[in-house]
């Protein structure tokens, strides 16, 4: 499906299927569409061309009322002039024919319970703190048993530990309910470590589809590598492909081996992705090592990050784990070290 | 500085104490204070026609204020789901209402209703059965309503848009998103949190009705509300009766807008 405001393509092409039970992340920096295409889903916007499905049924026309889908809003937009019990209890008081109120009190208060928030029903909600919102938001979403859940950006606004909380929460949650999460955020790690498929979106469309485990390790082009983990880059031309590897010639005269991704054809341009935990930094020389210079030491507690300058290859930078340096004390900057990797941890991709 | 800004409220407030002060005096006249009594605000009470003024005044500052605040806001609401040049349009006209002068409105109403009346009155007439006596459309009550409505409703409308154009957009979509009919979510999110500023919106309808000499003043007809009332008893020679009659009125509106304000206030905490 497709969807363009205006002049603007904000959604192109967009082809997926999320399966049931799923926990699905759109990634993207923002203005990718992302949330265009969640808001879709939801009925707030109607594709301009194609159709939205949900269980085979085409439900284009059908308004976000009318969807068995719920969303989770950025910012929570809880109604304030009502408590926190009859904020979730909202959806299921829309119900026709009318639910008796003794069976919405008890799903309210079975929700209260699963988000943990027993006894805070009678709660106004902006007494409540940011992830106490966050969770009603939650509750008030799930307590209507929907076939998918949307949540929007849903742990942009809280700090850093409670946001490492939350997400531990939100995949107990969708593991005991079995419903299907699709997810929107911008935070590659939010995103790996919820997921079980991420879809990577840029300027619309879609990029890669994957586990995060597959995004990782085999990223289909370098902006993906990029905006999933951190990478180095050595640009160059390929000089030969060999089934599952391929060489690649540097600007700096440097070759350099690798896997090699599909689509790749020897005298085009090629770029080498390295991970900076899988390079090993020495103070001995051996075979495939590179000389560098390390310029820069930041310790980051259970590992060590060295920016290093090659001469052909310019700066790299390298994640070195605790374990290999006990009893040392680590490169200075401007001393002399080593580095080298195994061929199958680098990759050779096409430049995007 | 200090010396013009305390100028600039002598100049202001000097006479509204001063007919405060002289509602007091105990003596018949508005310029000589004889003493301290309150007897010229139980003379005012007991008059009937001052009572009568005042049940017309209330009378039409309910209807019209109430008239006001519901097709106010439902005028707000609607504008709402307007967009581009013909939003542009509505809202300048809009201000435009709230800008005129009062003497325009009255003269405008006026010759407005003294129009569609000259067109109607025959119409009733030919209609009616031969037997009764038709019936008459004149100027009064009713015209006194629809003038004071006309013109309040521009104030609802304002108070309304500014609050509605305050509310989240994602609170009306997280409504629909909770299966919630658009009838249910303006019922259950929209109207709720636009509460304070209709009853605001309603408050200072009241208050600028029953205020309100000019407009009624043209389309009063033969009817008489207080401020009429002030106004041809002053031809008379002011008594202190008048000076307790402004001052009542004065108190009441006071208290009024003072209450709207809250009102409004309480609502934007939310």
């Amino acid at each position: 499906m497709s969807k363009t405001f205006g002049d603007v393509e904000a959604a192109r092409d967009l082809d997926l299927r999320i399966s049931p039970g799923e926990f699905l992340s759109f990634l993207g920096p923002s203005g990718c569409g992302k949330t265009t295409a969640l808001r879709m889903l939801a009925g707030f916007e109607a594709p301009t061309r194609g159709d939205v499905l949900i269980d085979g049924q085409v439900v284009n026309q059908l308004e976000p009322h009318r969807r068995p889908v719920n969303m989770v809003f950025q910012s929570y937009a809880l109604f304030p002039h009502l408590s926190v019990a009859d904020n979730i209890g909202y959806g299921l008081r829309q119900r026709r024919p009318r639910l008796a109120r003794s069976v919405i009190a008890d799903k309210v208060e079975r929700a209260l319970e699963t988000v943990r928030l027993s006894g805070f029903g009678k709660r106004r909600v902006w007494e409540m703190s940011g992830g106490q919102q966050q969770r009603v938001a939650l509750a008030r979403a799930i307590v209507n048993e929907p076939k998918l859940l949307l949540l929007d950006e849903p742990l942009a606004a809280l700090d850093r530990k409670l946001r490492k909380e939350m997400q531990i929460e939100l995949q107990d949650l969708q593991r005991q309910l079995g419903i299907t999460f699709v997810l929107v955020t911008h935070d590659q790690e939010e995103a790996l470590s919820l997921s079980d498929r991420i879809c990577v979106m840029r300027a619309g469309r879609i990029v890669q589809v994957g586990s995060p485990q597959e995004l990782y390790d085999c990223p289909a082009s370098r902006y993906v590598a990029d905006f999933v983990g951190n990478s180095n880059f050595f640009e160059g031309r390929i000089e030969e492909v060999d089934g599952a590897l391929a060489r690649l010639v540097t600007g700096g005269g440097q070759t350099l081996a690798g896997r090699a991704s599909p689509g790749l054809a020897a005298g085009r341009d090629g770029c080498l992705s390295i991970r900076p935990e899988q390079i090993r930094i020495g103070s001995e020389p051996g075979p495939g090592c590179i000389e560098v210079t390390v310029q820069n030491r930041i310790f980051l507690g259970e590992h060590t990050e060295y920016l290093v300058r090659h001469g052909g290859l310019g700066n790299i930078i390298v994640l070195a784990p605790r374990q290999a340096e006990i009893g040392a004390r680590g490169f200075e900057a401007g001393a002399r070290a080593f580095l080298n990797w195994s061929d199958e941890a680098a990759l050779i991709l096409n430049p995007d | 500085m200090r010396f013009y800004a305390l100028s600039v409220y002598l100049f202001l407030y000097t006479p509204i104490a001063i007919i405060a002060l002289f509602s007091f005096n105990a003596g018949r006249h508005a310029s000589q204070f004889q003493g301290f009594s309150t007897q010229w605000y139980g003379r005012a009470l007991k008059n009937p026609f001052v009572m009568d003024a005042l049940e017309t005044s209330l009378l039409v500052a309910l209807v019209s204020a109430t008239l006001a605040s519901v097709l106010g806001t439902l005028a707000a609401v609607g504008l709402q789901g307007i967009r581009g040049p013909a939003r542009a349009v509505f809202d300048g006209i809009i201000y435009v209402a709230v800008m005129i002068p009062g003497i325009v409105i009255g003269i405008a109403t006026l010759i407005a209703l003294v129009t569609v009346f000259d067109v109607l009155n025959p119409w009733l007439a030919t209609l009616w059965p031969a037997a009764g006596q038709p019936p008459s459309l004149s100027m009064g009550i009713g015209s006194l309503i629809a003038a004071h409505t006309m013109f309040t409703m521009a104030l609802v409308i304002i108070i309304v848009r500014a609050r509605l154009g305050s509310l989240e957009q994602a609170l009306t979509e997280a409504s629909a998103d909770l299966y919630a009919t658009p009838f249910g979510t303006f019922r259950q999110v929209t109207l709720p949190l636009i509460a304070p500023a209709i009853l605001a919106g309603f408050l200072l309808s009241f208050t600028f009705s029953f205020d309100d000499f000019i407009i009624a003043f043209f389309v009063a007809g033969s009817e008489t509300t207080l401020p009429i009332y002030v106004f041809s008893s002053i031809r008379r020679g002011v008594t202190p009766e008048i000076n307790a009659i402004g001052t009542m009125v004065m108190v009441a509106s006071l208290l009024l807008l003072i209450v709207a304000q809250l009102v409004l206030r309480r609502g934007q905490r939310r």
